[in-house]
């Protein structure tokens, strides 16, 4: 670094090539720093398109809107549905992430952990769209045959399975199952990177004192993994809370807040709703549509931000 | 590990130390009973039930082993046995809508993967026919101009943070804001595009440069942290070298930074391309669909590849055979393209290691 820098007080024997390298310097410098504000400048963009875009819904005559809802009455069935919708992906996704991260860290042999790695990798590549039209196609045939009817009839008497059991397959459970499909390879990797941070002595002195594997994972790999499961875990959330295709292809929305999982009558999310109507849309219809997309991004956006805290606390079992 | 291993069964099974555990013999019985049960669920339907039989397989056999293992074993060596059942389970239940995507994906989408469906493109066709020609040529030109965007200001950006702006307060706020950009949802992405597009061009403008624009604002933050973890990780003896021997900062970047990081920035651009091309939600508020091909990118709408597989599944029109099947094929193209470009970062990766590195 100081070599290029030219000795203090000596301005007249700057060599011309060291000119020039100075000049190259400065630009180079400058294209980076360039670069990166760049970036500053983008988000702010982003933020600013969308603000201005979605400001004229709240100055909008309400009869202009099909329904005349207010905004908020328009909102609040989109945003239920979104939350409700990630909230049950994560529930379903969240032990099966963790015990398929163990599964590979942990238990699978070594040569073919790479290799399942892999394989749970490529689930996160595969395209969304492919998802839905998978999920109506296949696995919404296949709850809606034979675990819907059930769920109505022996679990009818909770709020969630009230039913009726939709015959489509078209409902809020089934959603959430693609979701958490799609969600689970985001928790898995980051899973799997803690629970191999487990530093070796903290598993051979759980060994040596004579606990079984099982207990060796709950003594010394589940606390040294928690936070990092916990911010993987939200990562996903904000992943589902975003998602679009596969939603919009499967569910049969309505203009309700229920949370019956089962039923033909679901709310929306905020994502679906956007990518069902935006096509056909014109006027302020679309500035509604943008405002919506305003207010998921702020929830995408305090998801990932409590993630982010979380993951940069550290990895807490790391001093215990 | 040695711990958890079985010493080798003796025959007649009377030494003390094996006296109270479950045997290769006894453990393979209990899984073949449980597939058994398995089995047997579906049997009374008449027809095999794959999913009904793994899944109940498994429960059968999480519950067996651990009764058996109990008994024989004690409480402790029964909950290991169990978790290593569950967790295993675990493992198949996730592979399970893997194997069936694919199966659909390949067995539905073969039928129509014939010349035809590369070469034709959308316009007049009505029922059978038809292809996706114009779809490539959209993806094609769509995430070739958002790799033009994102990668030269990715780059840039991740050698100003890791080269320039180290420990800045500047340098902090660029990284958190990439890890919000990281986090926007692609629909967002899209919106933001189609505002950008609609303030400056007027309301309702479709261009495969605005949904080129919406998946830069995915693809950058992407390009940013795998560079600025590559240049990271070239290690700073280089760099000395290079400034010892009188070689100007920006030129020690270029020559010796640069080069040394190349191969693992070529792998995650390959990999920010892999998310991106995949894309729907962005495309189908800024691109829109077209019939035909649209070789110009700054005007008219423009089919990108995903966006042609959801509306051939929504809307297949009459009969709907025909554009569902068109739908299958395109999603079977899409998995092999995504596939290859995955498989592709993997190679890059394991073959060019970061020279100098070992």
């Amino acid at each position: 670094m100081t070599i290029t820098e030219k000795p203090p007080g000596d301005d007249t024997f700057v060599s011309p090539t060291e000119q020039t390298s100075k000049f190259g310097d400065r630009v180079f410098s400058g294209i980076s720093l360039g670069a990166g504000i760049l970036i500053l400048v983008a988000l702010a963009a982003v933020a600013l398109f969308l603000f201005v875009e979605a400001w004229p819904t709240f100055g909008a005559d309400e009869s202009e809107f099909d329904g005349s809802d207010t905004f908020v009455e328009y909102v609040a069935p989109l945003l239920f549905g979104t939350i409700w919708a990630a909230f049950l992906a994560l529930l379903l996704a969240l032990p099966l992430a963790v015990g398929v991260a163990l599964f590979i860290s942990h238990y699978a042999p070594k040569r073919l952990a790479v290799s399942f790695g892999y394989m749970v990798d490529l689930l996160a590549a595969i395209p969304s769209v492919v998802f839905g039209i998978w999920g109506i196609a296949v696995l919404a045939p296949i709850l809606a045959r034979s675990v819907y009817p059930w769920l109505e009839d022996n679990l009818g008497f909770l709020p969630f399975f009230a039913g009726p059991a939709s015959t489509s397959g078209r409902t809020m459970m089934t959603a959430a199952v693609v979701l958490a499909v799609m969600i689970l390879p985001i928790i898995t990797a980051i899973s799997r990177e803690v629970f191999l941070q487990t530093p070796r002595l903290h598993e051979e002195a759980s060994l040596a004192l004579g606990a079984t594997k099982w207990e060796m994972i709950r003594q010394a790999v589940i606390p040294y993994g928690r936070s990092g499961v916990i911010s993987g875990a939200m990562l996903g959330l904000g992943r589902a809370l975003g998602e679009t295709m596969a939603v919009a292809i499967i569910l049969s929305p309505a203009d309700v807040i229920t949370v019956n999982v089962i039923s033909n009558q679901n709310p929306n999310t905020i994502a679906s709703n956007i990518a069902l109507k935006f096509p056909e849309s014109s006027g302020v219809e679309v500035n509604r549509l943008i405002a919506t997309g305003l207010v998921l991004f702020f929830v995408t956006f305090i998801v990932n931000a409590l993630a982010r805290r979380i993951a940069n606390t550290g990895f807490s079992g790391a001093d215990g | 590990m040695t711990i958890t291993e079985q010493p080798p069964t003796p025959v007649d099974g009377s030494s003390s130390i094996t006296a109270n555990q479950l045997g290769r013999a006894q453990l393979i019985g209990v899984a073949v009973a449980a597939v058994v049960v398995g089995a047997l669920s579906w049997a009374s339907s008449g027809e095999p039930n794959w999913a009904r039989w793994i899944i109940v397989s498994l429960v059968t056999y999480c519950v067996s082993i651990y009764i058996a293992s109990r008994v024989v074993e004690g409480p402790r060596k029964g909950v290991d046995r169990l978790m290593l059942a569950v967790v295993t389970s675990a493992f198949v239940v996730v592979a399970l809508p893997l194997v069936s995507l694919i199966w659909t994906v390949v067995e539905r989408g073969l039928p129509r993967f014939d010349t035809e469906f590369f070469t034709e493109t959308m316009r007049s066709v009505v029922g059978e026919g038809g292809g996706i020609y114009h779809a490539i040529i959209g993806t094609l030109i769509v995430t070739g101009l958002a790799t033009l965007m994102s990668v030269p200001v990715g780059l840039f950006t991740a050698i100003y943070l890791a080269e320039y702006g180290h420990g800045t307060k500047l340098a902090k706020a660029i990284q958190s804001m990439v890890d919000v950009m990281t986090g926007i949802p692609s629909i967002v992405a899209g919106l933001f595009a189609y505002a950008m597009f609609e303030l400056l061009f007027g309301p309702g403008t479709r261009s495969g440069l605005a949904g080129a624009v919406a998946l830069t604002v995915l693809m950058t933050p992407v390009v940013v942290r795998s560079a600025e973890e590559m240049l990271r990780l070239v290690p700073n003896e280089l760099r000395e070298a290079s400034y010892a021997l009188g070689v100007p900062k920006w030129k020690t970047i270029v020559k010796v930074v640069l080069p040394t990081a190349i191969a693992g920035i070529i792998t995650g651009v390959v990999l920010a391309i892999a998310r991106v091309i995949g894309e729907t939600a962005p495309l189908l508020v800024t691109a829109g669909l077209a019939q035909g091909v649209n070789w110009n990118p700054f005007d008219g709408r423009m089919t990108t590849l995903p966006v042609f597989t959801y509306y051939q599944y929504v809307q297949p029109g009459i009969p709907p055979e025909a554009g569902q099947d068109r739908a299958w094929t395109a999603a079977l193209v899409l998995i092999i393209i995504v596939m290859v470009l995955f498989t592709a970062a993997r190679i890059l990766s394991s073959v060019l290691k970061p020279k100098g590195l070992r």
